[in-house]
């Protein structure tokens, strides 16, 4: 397509993209304690209530401690589980595979509801355990995707290389496999520790009545009243999904993790 | 080394928590879920094993019907906007320098990444009276005085495209980086201008993976559980919606779980019939 | 006896037969080409010395020791993949190192021997580079010193220098058979080119079809070719069909020859001639009788094309000895009993 066709395309999708994060930035820096855009008045005092209003704060931590601890427990289950299906010839451990990728696609509702009543059923609903769980099984398929991925790119003919040198299966996993496959394992928490960040639904249908993480205190807010706060937790939390992205793409082949072929086969 | 089936036990051996975690918290709530859409429900939010069809009977209802029927609609308008939008754009994003990808991709990451609530909040927001994008067309003399965009269908579906935008491309990208660039190239040395090639060539080269984006985007747009509620009216509610509304406000799980049950069956439905209506089109 | 023997040894995958019944003895010390086009089961007879594939049937032993069913990683083996399998997150020295490092060898004595193996390779100085920023006959040198670090016992390359343009190859050649010569190791390389297989064996292992068609030193491939498919497959040859009647009396495309016997109760055979060994002549005199269709002269050497009956045959002279032909005109083909190789039919 033609050049500036094609800029001008770029320029709309790029300000449809921004606009909602330009407005609520705007309104999370106002003075007074309304919804108004244009600003009236610049305090930066919103950004301090996150950490000072112990509620906010609480909730802050609540997001935090569950999203370091479900992206933990997600790659714990996805690194086996894609390792076994690179490392043996099993075609019917494929079935987990696809149970991995299952919750991620259907509607969160339904992996929400199920979990909703399984947690009722066993009687531990409302323990906060139960949503770093729920949320490891929910987000599995990120890490699952992207090791898949990973393995995938690690040529054969460097383990059978090693295990010529003398090495064991051990020893090959530590020497080879795990130097090689790391980068896909920090991308893979990565995504999964973003994304339960920012997860409502499951968290709220699990714990909801008994913990508040920030999207929940969000949604709460926005029924119970506004505060500039939910626009500057909002603003927060784009900046951190911004960071640690262009973390993952500096660090890793960014491209090259979301399919794309790889960057050094030219 | 040999990649080999399975030797011994202890081969199995890292299958072991995978396995475990999968079955005890995917496989068994997925089957409680349906096993209490069966069930009967009490007084005050409880409910009682059973085995009774009461849950699914509720759908015969023309209330039922019209949450099912737009819950379709909208999720198939959301879908082709979206692939309407991002078959082209991200056919330019990846004939793109590396770097200029890349930025984009963390861009669209960072938007796919955000909880509905605060898509939800940002698009309320930038709907409302008082901080809206009406404020700005009044400030350039558009308009003569600000009003509220919400609560509205439009509303509704600016929200979910939103949602659903950063996915598509997503979705896409790995077919479009792979897509052979000396195709175009070929159609433009044969005398098709840019736009045309892309018609001619593009497009029709993508048709598989564009029909599979459809569905994806379907699917991905059915599970949308707040925007609707956020930003439209209580008639633009969704399945998914209801679904949440019946687990924790009505406290009516067996319903919540009935309608979860027949969700599923939907979604699955109609990938089956697209799947199959798909192979017929290609062995015509 | 010390060495290298294979018994019996056979692959298949599914319905497939990827190597059928091999034989082979491989003494110590000594440098084995396993050559053959691709599909012929030579990586595979490979991949099952180095253990990486298993056996269906037959046995391998070491010096005398069953190692059939031995796991690779205990073989003490030295092995030069096609993809060299150089470990990208490890340095040039690192790599070396591998198989001291993972043996628990004192991090001085790892050291001390990267260096000797780096000075072996003319590449003295380069351990702390990164393996990406070596050109391709560094990192072929780099993967066959990794492969020797810890002295192996058996020496194996999967088409170790396929990647190398044609000039540094030939030069790899002879010097990875200097090496394997300088070092006494029991040596076996897969290749597909039949110039490299001469080059550096001591023994071809010609195969096709999963067998071993024949196994035999260079020259003896050369010029003793066990049949048909080896003759063809090694150099160029002319392969003429033969015929004799009762009396012994031998006719090839159809003439008399003289002097050529294709051995007692043998009544049609194939001949196999290299080119160079045709001699040319003037008609008559009991050579062949045909037509020159076509001249190369390349310089060096000249290939000369004749029509007998209609099948075409080479011949290939030095411009010392440049045969007195002209496109068109008649010419006699002398076949000389002694460079008449007889193939059974």
């Amino acid at each position: 397509m033609t050049g500036a066709l094609s800029k001008v395309y770029f320029f709309l999708i790029g300000v449809f993209l921004a606009l909602p994060m330009i407005v609520v930035a705007g309104v999370s820096v106002n003075e007074k304690q309304t919804l108004a855009f244009p600003p009236k008045g610049f305090s930066l005092s919103w950004y301090g209530e996150i950490f000072l209003n112990p509620e906010w704060r609480n909730a802050l931590f609540a997001s935090l401690t569950l999203a370091i601890l479900s992206a933990a427990v997600a790659v714990a289950i996805a690194l086996p589980l894609a390792w076994f299906l690179w490392r043996r010839i099993a075609p019917w451990a494929n079935i987990f595979q696809l149970l991995g990728i299952a919750p991620f696609t259907l509607p969160p509702v339904i992996t929400a509801l199920g979990l909703l009543t399984f947690w009722a059923t066993t009687g531990f609903y409302g323990q906060p355990w139960t949503a770093v769980v729920s949320h490891a099984i929910f987000f599995v398929t990120l890490p699952l995707v992207t090791l898949s991925l990973g393995f995938t790119a690690i040529d054969r003919s460097l383990v059978e290389a090693a295990a010529t040198m003398g090495a064991d299966d051990r020893t090959i996993f530590r020497t080879v496999v795990l130097p090689l496959i790391l980068p896909y394992i920090v991308s893979g928490y990565a995504f999964a520790f973003v994304l339960s960040l920012n997860e409502y639904i499951v968290a709220y249908m699990t714990v909801g009545f008994t913990m508040e993480t920030l999207p929940i205190k969000i949604f709460n807010a926005l029924r119970y009243g506004y505060t500039p706060t939910m626009a500057s937790v909002t603003i927060l939390f784009v900046a951190t999904a911004a960071v640690i992205f262009s973390l993952v793409a500096r660090f890793g082949d960014l491209p090259k993790l979301l399919g794309a072929m790889s960057s050094d086969d030219t | 080394m040999r990649r080999e089936a399975p030797q011994k036990l202890g081969d199995y051996g890292p299958l072991f928590f995978p396995a475990m975690m999968l079955i005890v918290f995917f496989v068994v709530p997925f089957a409680t879920m349906i096993a209490v859409s069966f069930f009967q429900r009490q007084q005050g939010g409880f409910y009682v094993p059973a085995f009774v069809f009461s849950n699914y009977e509720r759908f015969l209802s023309l209330f039922f019907a019209n949450v099912l029927g737009f819950s379709l609609m909208l999720a198939i308008t959301v879908a082709i906007c979206c692939v309407l939008l991002a078959v082209p754009f991200t056919y330019l994003l990846t004939r793109m320098a590396r770097k200029v990808q890349i930025v984009w991709l963390v861009a669209l990451l960072s938007v796919l990444s955000l909880s509905e609530v605060i898509i939800g909040f940002a698009w309320s927001t930038l709907f409302s009276r008082t901080a809206g994008i009406t404020n700005l067309l009044v400030m350039m003399g558009v308009m003569s005085e600000a009003k509220a965009l919400l609560p509205s269908f439009g509303a509704v579906l600016t929200g979910m495209v939103y949602q659903a935008f950063p996915y598509t491309v997503l979705v896409l990208y790995p077919a479009l980086v792979r897509l052979d660039p000396t195709l175009t190239e070929a159609a433009r040395t044969l005398g098709a201008s840019p736009i045309r090639a892309f018609f001619t060539v593009v497009v029709p080269a993508l048709r598989n993976t564009i029909t599979a984006t459809l569905i994806m985007v379907f699917i991905f747009a059915l599970g949308s559980y707040l925007l609707p509620q956020l930003l439209g009216r209580p008639q633009h509610w969704t399945l998914s919606v209801l679904i949440t509304d019946q687990a924790i406000y009505q406290s009516n799980m067996p319903f919540a779980a009935a309608m979860a049950v027949f969700l599923v069956l939907v979604t699955l439905g109609l990938v089956a019939l697209t799947v199959m209506a798909g192979r017929k089109g290609e062995a015509a | 006896m010390s060495g290298l023997v294979l018994n019996n040894v056979t692959k298949e995958f599914g319905t497939f037969t990827a190597v059928n019944n091999v034989e082979l003895t491989v003494p110590h010390g000594t440098f084995v080409c396993l050559l053959g086009p691709s599909g012929c089961g030579k990586t595979t007879l490979l991949r099952m010395i180095a253990g990486l594939d298993l056996p269906t049937d037959g046995a391998i032993r070491l010096d005398d020791k069953d190692i059939t069913k031995v796991p690779t990683h205990q073989r003490e083996l030295g092995m030069v993949f096609q993809s060299l399998a150089l470990f990208p997150h490890l340095t040039v020295g690192e790599n070396i190192a591998y198989p001291l490092r993972i043996r628990g060898r004192a991090k001085e004595e790892q050291k001390k021997r990267v260096e000797e193996l780096l000075a072996m390779i003319h590449l003295s100085g380069y351990a702390d580079r990164p393996v990406s920023k070596l050109s391709g006959g560094q990192r072929q040198r780099v993967a066959i010193a990794r492969a020797l670090s810890i002295s192996p016992k058996l020496f194996l390359l999967d088409e170790p220098l396929s990647a190398l343009d044609a000039k540094l190859r030939e030069a790899m050649q002879v010097e990875l058979r200097q090496l394997q010569q300088k070092l006494g190791i029991t040596t076996i390389v897969v290749t597909h080119d039949q110039r490299e297989a001469m080059t550096m064996a001591d023994t071809v292992v010609v195969m096709s079809k999963g067998e071993i068609r024949q196994a035999a030193s260079p020259i003896e491939i050369y010029r003793r070719p066990a049949d048909t498919f080896v003759a063809d497959f090694i150099g160029s040859t002319n392969l003429l069909e033969a015929e004799a009647d009762s009396a012994g009396r031998v006719t090839v495309l159809g003439q008399p020859v003289s002097g050529v016997s294709l051995g007692a109760g043998v009544s049609k055979a194939t001949l196999s001639i290299r080119p160079e060994d045709i001699h040319l002549t003037a008609p008559g005199n009991g050579a062949l009788a045909g037509t020159v269709t076509f001249v190369r002269d390349l310089g060096g050497t000249i290939e000369t094309f004749v029509d007998i009956a209609g099948r075409q045959i080479v011949a290939v002279s030095t411009p010392r000895a440049r045969p007195e032909v002209a496109v068109g005109q008649p010419v006699g083909v002398m076949l000389l009993p002694d460079v008449c190789v007889v193939l059974a039919k």
